[in-house]
């Protein structure tokens, strides 16, 4: 009694055929993962995740790896149940220094800084704290709902993105984020595009060999990895512009954290369901995609959020929706990235690639079969998600008092313990001295940065998603001998093309309505205003 | 005095006796406790993770923690820049350190030459050869194309918009494509397009977005049957079966470390890697995954490397990449 391995039966089909069915697999997946064996690797994997993520320069992807050759002891189900749990805490411990700090602990938090930091300087950490335990909770249980019921039809969808799908998805991501930048528009653009130059040194994927390398020089032939920019910009710049405002000691944080300030957050956070319901769903897509994951999709959230909410003007300056939306995405994307793993043997992220090689190790092999053959092993993992979410939302909640804690502590201490952690962070993913270096070069230019009011995420974003960008875009160009149309093939690529409309929509969105007062003759200087939106 | 004759010539050889038996022991306690690594080994995969090189390394490390069969832990270090040109740089800076070893993919004769690097395979210390793996020429489950005859037909027929994923550029996959391309006549009808790798490769294929790869067998498996279908190499024809005996080209998987290490420590290496390569693990991974298990080690290894230097020399010289 499993679910049949491949969705041939229609989405409506499957879900008419199969719900009790699953329902049961759900309950023996429960059963699997509630013996003391895996509840106790679960518990382990999230408190080690939590702590990992909570690290700048420490993500998931980091820990999964580093830990990986301790799950070589136990049978495959407790280790992905193992693995999982870490990739889940991760993903809750990520936001803790990016509000408490400004300092993103991976990709997947950069957007929590937007607002998280700002509610922290103004006092308000717990709130932000809570908000993204509980956000990440939500989108979390999101995720797994569908990844339970939809698994098999959903990787057949999941397999219908090639490089111009793939490139229309980025795309459309540029198109959220329009409107993402600062006041000036111009250091917007200039950002973006120190970001897109930043994003081509290395090596080229098509034609194989390196860009700006300068000489020889060896740690650029990685390219720029986007950790070390993100610590160095975030983490290394906001000390030096502390360090230059004097050691004062910050704002007063809340001291008491107890159910009673849980409660009334969750309450204030209830007004947003509707950003966190959108994000969820979102994220689960957007992660499930193989070539997106959960950073665009925490971006984009945040975006959408922004667009949608009633009072746009607080984004960025420090509110918990501002929080939420990119909270619930980013682990929403995270559940859904597991999908084309096990289903396809497609990583949807850098965590996941690892894991699929710890599948190949533990001699499981992934795609349609895994699921008829290795039943034992997939629903234990399933089962185990609805534990590990529910074990790293309390665990990231018994952490709020500790991290307010730390930050009650005097700059003179603080300060260098950050320095410290940064340059461990800029080391850990290449394990390169070079990007040390290069780190605290970042550091100084986003210490000029701000001094020059330059918006910071702009820069951050074209990094991370530019290689792929450029990739998807040549591929795409390449597979159609040249013609742009491969974009806008109804016909051959219907995804790509819808997805790559409703992005240009979404470009011209800020533009159109002044063009059409200003031709009506209401006056040209509204045009300039208004476009600088883009 | 002639006592205390007797005690000098008595005191003497028992000296001499004593530092005899010292040298003694030291020599053979040296021999004995040979080499060791005293601090984790760094295992440099010179590819990304998740990639066919990636997964060996990290089944290397599985089998080996598992067996004990090292006082210290290998660390797989993944470092793919410049197609495996960081890898080797890294390798060369790291002269004469025994804790460093690399496991290598076929851009190890090919990235050199094409990059003019200052290194090349010369300058490491060959370890140990652990499997030949090799490439399948795949397409997706829905054409028609059965055969290696009907591939060379469909080609045809797309007038020049066949398409063929692979893996980098100037690399392995693109090779395997050039030598089909000059085997079979089909020159400038076939794009390739690049990819970062061979998993991405095997879902492209098997979402149709491309038409056909040589992927390794364990990266194109997972959407076997159904998604893809191999038409030759290993279970299902060979080219040299087909009548097309230069169409002969594996993927080695081996091990080096680098220049100027100690000799123990060679030592120390092969026997962990020949442990390796005779385990249990090891030959049932490589069977399952189509991998052709090729233990070897020592000179026949040097001479090896010399010919597949020289056969990947000629190769891309052949195709106008070298002059």
């Amino acid at each position: 009694m499993r679910p049949r391995a491949a969705g041939k039966i229609g989405l409506k089909g499957f879900i008419r055929i199969h719900h009790l069915e699953i329902l049961a697999n759900l309950f023996y997946g429960l059963g699997i993962a509630l013996t003391p064996q895996n509840l106790f690797m679960a518990l382990i994997g999230v408190v080690l995740g939590v702590a990992i993520g909570a690290m700048p320069g420490l993500g998931s992807v980091n820990g999964v790896a580093i830990l990986l050759p301790i799950t070589f002891a136990v049978p495959p189900t407790s280790a992905i149940i193992f693995l999982a749990a870490i990739y889940y805490g991760a993903m809750y411990g990520g936001a803790i220094s990016s509000i408490t700090l400004n300092i993103p602990g991976a990709s997947t938090a950069v957007a929590t800084t937007f607002d998280g930091y700002p509610l922290a300087r103004r006092g308000k950490a717990a709130d932000a704290l809570v908000t993204a335990a509980v956000a990440s909770f939500i989108g979390g249980a999101v995720s797994i709902i569908l990844f339970t019921f939809f698994a098999p039809p959903l990787a057949e969808f999941a397999l219908r993105f090639g490089p111009p799908e793939e490139f229309a998805v980025v795309f459309l991501a540029y198109g959220t984020f329009a409107g993402l930048g600062g006041e000036n528009p111009l250091k917007t653009v200039i950002a973006t595009m120190f970001g897109l130059l930043m994003s081509t040194v290395g090596t080229d994927i098509v034609s194989g060999s390196p860009r700006l390398i300068f000489g020889e020089i060896t740690g650029f032939y990685h390219g720029i990895n986007f950790l070390v920019l993100a610590i160095g910009l975030y983490g290394v710049g906001e000390i030096f512009y502390t360090l230059e405002g004097g050691l004062q000691a910050r704002e007063r944080y809340q001291a008491k954290v107890g159910l009673k300030e849980i409660l009334s957050t969750i309450r204030d956070l209830s007004k947003y369901w509707g950003t966190l319901t959108r994000g969820s769903i979102m994220g689960f897509f957007v992660g499930m995609l193989p070539a997106a994951g959960a950073t665009p999709a925490s971006f984009m959230s945040y975006s959408l959020a922004k667009r949608l909410s009633k009072t746009p003007e607080q984004f960025g300056k420090g509110t918990i929706e501002g929080v939420a939306a990119p909270e619930c995405a980013n682990n929403s994307a995270s559940t859904g990235a597991m999908l084309p793993m096990l289903t396809l043997g497609i990583p949807g992220s850098p965590t996941t690639a690892v894991m699929l090689g710890a599948l190949y190790v533990w001699g499981l092999v992934p795609g349609p079969r895994l699921f008829v053959e290795n039943a034992e092993f997939v629903w234990g993992l399933t089962g185990s998600l609805y534990i590990a979410n529910t074990m790293a939302v309390l665990v990231a909640l018994f952490a709020v008092p500790l991290f307010i804690w730390m930050l009650r502590m005097p700059m003179t201490i603080l300060a260098p313990v950050i320095l410290v952690v940064c340059a461990v962070g800029g080391f850990s993913p290449t394990q390169d001295m070079f990007d040390v270096y290069l780190m605290f070069i970042f550091g100084g230019i986003g210490y000029i940065f701000r001094k020059l009011d330059y918006p910071m995420a702009p820069m951050v974003l074209a990094l991370v998603l530019g290689g792929l960008t450029e990739r998807t875009f040549r591929q795409s160009l390449i597979i159609s001998h040249g013609s742009l149309g491969i974009l806008f093939d109804f016909v051959g690529h219907p995804i790509a093309a819808i997805l790559m409309t409703l992005s240009v929509f979404l470009f011209l969105l800020p533009i159109v309505p002044p063009l059409l007062r200003w031709m009506r003759g209401r006056g040209g200087p509204q045009i300039l205003k208004t476009e600088g939106e883009l | 005095m002639k006592l205390s004759k007797w005690t000098r010539w008595l005191t003497r050889s028992l000296i001499a006796a004593l530092a005899i038996g010292v040298l003694a022991v030291w020599s053979v306690s040296d021999a004995l406790a040979a080499w060791k690594p005293t601090r984790p080994i760094e295992f440099i995969i010179m590819a990304g993770k998740g990639g066919g090189a990636d997964r060996i390394a990290r089944l290397m490390q599985k089998i080996v923690t598992e067996n004990k069969w090292s006082p210290q832990p290998l660390v797989p270090i993944n470092k793919k820049g410049g197609s495996g040109a960081e890898a080797m740089l890294y390798l060369k800076q790291k002269k004469g350190n025994p804790h460093v070893i690399l496991v290598t993919l076929n851009s190890f004769f090919t990235t050199p030459r094409l990059r003019k690097l200052p290194v090349s395979y010369k300058d490491l210390t060959p370890v140990y050869r652990l499997a030949m793996d090799t490439f399948v020429l795949w397409v997706n489950a829905k054409s028609n194309i059965k055969t290696v005859d009907d591939w060379v037909k469909a080609v045809k027929a797309k007038k020049g918009k066949w398409t063929m994923g692979g893996t980098g550029k100037m690399q392995e996959d693109q090779l395997v494509t050039n030598m089909l391309q000059q085997a079979y006549g089909l020159e400038g009808l076939i794009t390739y397009v690049p990819f970062r790798g061979g998993g991405t490769v095997a879902k492209n294929l098997a979402g149709g977005h491309i038409d056909s790869s040589v992927n390794n067998p364990s990266e194109g498996l997972p959407h076997f049957p159904g998604k893809v279908r191999p038409i030759a190499v290993s279970k299902v024809p060979t080219f040299k079966e087909l009548g097309k005996p230069k169409l002969v080209y594996f993927m080695q998987r081996s091990i080096n470390a680098p220049g100027g290490i100690p000799k123990g420590a060679i030592a120390w290496y092969r026997d962990l890697f020949t442990k390796l390569c005779n385990s249990s693990e090891w030959k049932q991974y490589t069977n399952k995954k189509a991998l052709n298990r090729a233990c070897l080690t020592g000179g026949p290894l040097a001479s090896f490397f010399v010919e597949e230097d020289n056969k990947h020399k000629a190769l891309l010289t052949g195709m106008g990449l070298l002059k």
